[in-house]
């Protein structure tokens, strides 16, 4: 790293700036984590927020690599960059990937055409809840934020969940100072969010500023879209079925977050270099979760599905 | 929409569309404050939140379209915008239109990014309170200026002072409602200085506001011109924050992890509660005292030359010394203390209320130990601040109470450092965290109370009695034969010639533990007793019979834990309560069932069967001889 880098005070400013405090807030995190965990696991989706998660593992754990597997809980429609991306990734990092298809979706043949919300339900849902049994896995770093949405506002750092992987909000302990209590029944598991307090802002920032790199998606260029149901969706593959009269068209897209590309709007934009995607982030008026249809169907719909296990 | 209402995007910088590498550089340099808002939901608070995030554009247009369409159906606004509806989230809550939890909100300005716990104002959720204010740099205690102080505000007052928040503000909201009147301001504030002294709070800052309209909340009212401070979003980009004020402090660092990812790396990672550290720096650690200098401050972005409070770092030491986690790295000229007694004050934070003598498990740092906790030495009334009198604590129930760890511990005044001095508690059996606890200090018996070193030790006595020492424990309900078991073993261990001591129940409620009776705390302490009795015996080489209800399993495992390894037989005589009811052989199963005897183990208070016994002896199926065979054997075979 360069001595740009956030962690270095350098000399006079003793003070940390707000990215100094949330990296070292992170880590700490992470680092408690580690230490009491059987079989940690890091749940790696791919998106912006998974690759600020995996570069403050790297720091946290530093010179070691991190000391837990990368868990990518499949859909097999992810956007192709993604996968391109996931494998150098995690290679970089010196870890494990893991990378887990539910075997009755993959036999049913489910997808976001055909299936609608089973589609999530089946592929998301229950294939982390399968992978995090098969595995074994006590405890699971996941990249949620609490200011993406109203209910995660509330969530914890140290979220638990039930033997069959149930949140249960009005369940949850308090956190006090930097003291997680992470004592667990037999079967319990812990989701962790070492993100908790960054904004986007924050997260793109850091990118910025650490050099991170992360899916091209994320930058403007001509791609071939179609527009479906008020989103732009980009035609990824060959397994697109276009409706009738449907014509894909090249626009000057990029995505603000990304997810199975049947289900991921784009927007138009010619934000082409990181500093041009932050302007524009700033200088609009969408929020981030509007690119996704999962959340369309009622205000507290992200909060039945966390209740159900959906991350 | 509220015509007074302005553009949020006069707060977005010009910069941003000019030149936004000049933005991101100006940005990259923004500290960090974290604050709570305290006050009901009548105070105006969700609306003070929703607004500081509308006025520094922290709203989409999307969510400000569906808080529209919100307001409309569920605000109280009468149709115009309902600010507190950004901030409510839980659906469950928002039927009931009430904060029920500790929300995190996010917003930004040119100079700071701030973090609002927002937390609800009831009694009831005093602990919610106490979670939002442990992490805040700052509080904003709101007062409806109409209302002035009432309950509600000396009690959260008391509160952000009891976790130590030095910068509060209050808030006098609503002024719109009261004519913006100064006079009025100024009576509020003289009645809240009355009152800020007398819980020791240095200071605070009145800022006379209101949320719903916007005085003074970024920009200066006009409708106030007698107020000549600043606005309350403008001293929040000013107060200072935590971490600055811990850099005068002496060196600190609790190790979480240590890192050994090869033969020639050994680091110890933790994050900085305090002071300043450069490679060179000589450091001791804690509780052990051992010493050496800080080879090199080693992280990702290259070794440092220096690293401050709140950094997370890994140290490698110059020399090869024990340090692992919990453990607490300090300066070597001045180290924190270390001791295993400690006055507290608790917060407790479960429905399941306090049980003095019942072990726990405190966190304290990085470290866990096993405490337990004496009666109250009061407990405050947190709407009078009187001092009460109690046996216990219940849900959001403050106390002043002694602490003792099963080990002695490194660490600091809950007001010198917040990360060395506050711990939580959690119980064993459920894992729940049950009470927050801020160390006052450490209590001089444990620093004058030794271990006298004994030159006849315990193995002296067990070998002139040729015999292992052994604590055999009988646990079971009441009439379910432990006596009459325990009875026919002793008379056969003394019979093969064995140094034997049975302790009865009701034989040591007549004597040593007379004075307690059946509630749950008592019971605890009778265990306790008897634990600590059985050991000295076990000391002396007996093997030492108990025969108690001992119905938790707490208690039990904390005998467990006095004991070496292998010398606490558990035994339990199971007997279906059905069974032991009909023998009732001392008519107190009828007395119970009548309402005569209260706390009756079975009837009115738990019992929780033992899972990991030594011995189960099923005194359905077996008499009470073959039973005591069943042990004498197992005591014969395991114990020579």
């Amino acid at each position: 790293m360069n001595s740009q880098s956030v962690i270095n005070t350098g000399g006079q400013a003793d003070t940390l700036t707000h990215l100094q405090r949330l990296e070292a807030e992170s880590i700490q995190i992470m680092r408690e984590v580690v230490a009491t965990a059987d079989n940690p696991v890091m749940l790696y989706s791919i998106g912006k927020d998974s690759a600020c998660m995996l570069h403050l593992a790297k720091k946290a754990f530093y010179p070691a690599p991190p000391p837990f597997p990368l868990l990518h809980v499949d859909t097999t429609w992810k956007f192709r960059a993604m996968y391109d991306l996931r494998d150098r990734a995690a290679q970089a990092a010196g870890m494990e990937l893991i990378v887990h298809h539910n075997p009755e979706a993959l036999e049913k043949g489910i997808n976001p055409f055909d299936h609608g919300s089973l589609h999530t339900d089946m592929w998301k849902t229950d294939g982390l809840k399968q992978a995090l049994t098969k595995y074994n896995f006590d405890v699971a770093f996941g990249g949620a934020r609490r200011d993406e949405e109203k209910s995660r506002a509330k969530e914890r750092v140290f979220s638990f969940r039930s033997a069959n992987h149930r949140w249960d909000p009005k369940n949850q302990r308090p956190e006090l100072w930097k003291l997680y209590n992470t004592r667990k029944g037999k079967g319990e598991s812990i989701r962790v969010f070492p993100l908790s307090n960054w904004t986007e802002l924050d997260i793109w920032q850091y990118i910025h500023l650490e050099n991170i790199e992360i899916v091209p998606l994320y930058f403007s260029e001509p791609r071939p879209v179609v527009e479906r149901d008020g989103l732009l969706i980009m035609v990824d593959d060959d397994r697109f079925p276009l409706r009738e009269g449907e014509e894909p068209m090249i626009k000057s897209v990029r995505f603000r977050t990304l997810g199975c590309y049947p289900l991921t709007g784009a927007v138009e934009s010619n934000a082409r270099t990181l500093p041009e995607v932050i302007q524009e982030m700033l200088l609009t008026t969408t929020s981030e979760r509007q690119g996704r249809a999962i959340d369309h169907d009622q205000s507290a719909s992200m909060e039945k599905k966390k209740q159900e296990g959906y991350f | 929409m509220n015509n007074e209402m302005k553009d949020p995007a006069y707060i977005a910088d010009a910069l941003i569309a000019q030149d936004i590498d000049a933005y991101l550089l100006k940005h990259q340099h923004k500290t960090m404050l974290r604050f709570i808002t305290c006050g009901s939901v009548d105070d105006g608070k969700s609306t003070l939140i929703g607004r500081l995030l509308y006025d520094s554009k922290m709203i989409f247009e999307d969510q400000l379209a569906s808080l529209e369409s919100d307001s409309k159906v569920v605000g109280t606004q009468g149709g115009e915008i309902d600010f507190a509806l950004l901030v409510d989230g839980l659906a469950a809550e928002r039927e009931q239109g009430i904060t029920i939890d500790v929300a995190y909100r996010f917003f930004a300005t040119d100079k700071r990014k701030f973090i609002v716990a927002d937390t609800p104002g009831h009694e009831q959720y005093t602990r919610n309170m106490v979670t939002g204010a442990s992490t805040a740099d700052l509080a904003v205690i709101l007062i409806d200026a109409r209302q002035g102080v009432l309950t509600q505000t000396r009690r959260h007052s008391y509160l952000v002072n009891l976790l130590g928040i030095k910068n509060v503000v209050l808030a006098v909201n609503k002024m719109d409602l009261v004519d913006y009147s100064a006079e009025r301001f100024y009576d509020i504030v003289a009645d809240y200085s009355h009152f800020a002294k007398q819980i020791g709070m240095d200071s605070f800052l009145p800022i006379p506001i209101s949320g719903l309209k916007g005085d003074n909340i970024v920009e200066k009212s006009a409708n106030m011109p007698w107020y000549q401070g600043p606005t309350l979003l403008g001293h929040l980009e000013e107060a200072p924050v935590s971490d600055q004020q811990m850099l005068e402090h002496p060196f600190r660092m609790a190790v979480q992890w240590v890192n050994r990812p090869n033969l020639d790396f050994r680091g110890f990672a933790g994050q900085i509660s305090a002071g300043v550290v450069r490679p060179g720096d000589a450091i001791r650690v804690l509780p052990s005292g051992k010493t050496t200098t800080v080879k090199s401050i080693v992280t990702y972005d290259g070794e440092l030359e220096k690293a401050v409070a709140g950094q997370s770092i890994t140290l490698t030491f110059a020399d090869e010394i024990d340090c692992s986690r919990g453990d607490v790295i300090v300066q070597s000229d001045e180290p924190c203390e270390v001791a295993d007694q400690f006055e507290a004050t608790l917060v407790w934070t479960a429905e399941q209320e306090m049980l003095p003598g019942r072990p726990y498990l405190l966190k304290i740092g990085t470290q866990m130990v096993t405490a337990t906790v004496t009666e109250p030495k009061y407990e405050v009334n947190v709407n009078t601040l009187d001092h009460l009198a109690s046996k216990t604590l219940g849900l959001n129930a403050i106390g002043v109470v002694n602490i003792s760890t099963d080990r002695p511990i490194p660490f600091e005044a809950y007001a010198q450092n917040v990360d060395l001095g506050g711990f939580i508690l959690i119980d064993r059996m459920t894992n729940a965290t049950v009470a927050a606890g801020m160390i006052h200090f450490a209590l001089r018996r444990s620093q004058n109370i030794h271990w006298q070193a004994l030159d006849v030790n315990r193995e002296a006595h067990a070998a002139l009695k040729n015999q292992k020492p052994a604590v055999i424990w009988f646990t079971g309900l009441s009439g379910s034969g432990k006596s009459t078991i325990a009875n026919i073993v002793e008379k056969k261990l003394h019979a093969l010639g064995k140094h034997t001591f049975l302790l009865d129940g009701d034989n040591i409620r007549h004597g040593l533990n007379r004075d307690l009776g059946f509630t749950d705390a008592d019971r605890v302490e009778n265990i306790r007793r008897v634990g600590e009795v059985a050991k000295l015996m076990a000391d002396a080489g007996l093997i030492v019979l108990t025969a108690f209800i001992s119905p938790f399993r707490s208690e039990r495992q904390m005998v467990r834990d006095l004991m070496l390894p292998g010398e606490f037989v558990e035994v339990f005589v199971d007997t279906p309560l059905e069974v032991a009811e009909a023998r009732d052989v001392k008519g107190l199963y009828k007395k119970a069932r009548s309402g005569q005897l209260k706390n009756f183990t079975g009837i009115d208070s738990p019992y929780e069967q033992p899972q990991q016994a030594e011995l189960t002896v099923n005194t359905v199926d077996l008499t009470p001889e073959e039973a005591a065979e069943r042990i004498v054997q197992y005591v014969l075979r395991e114990m020579s």
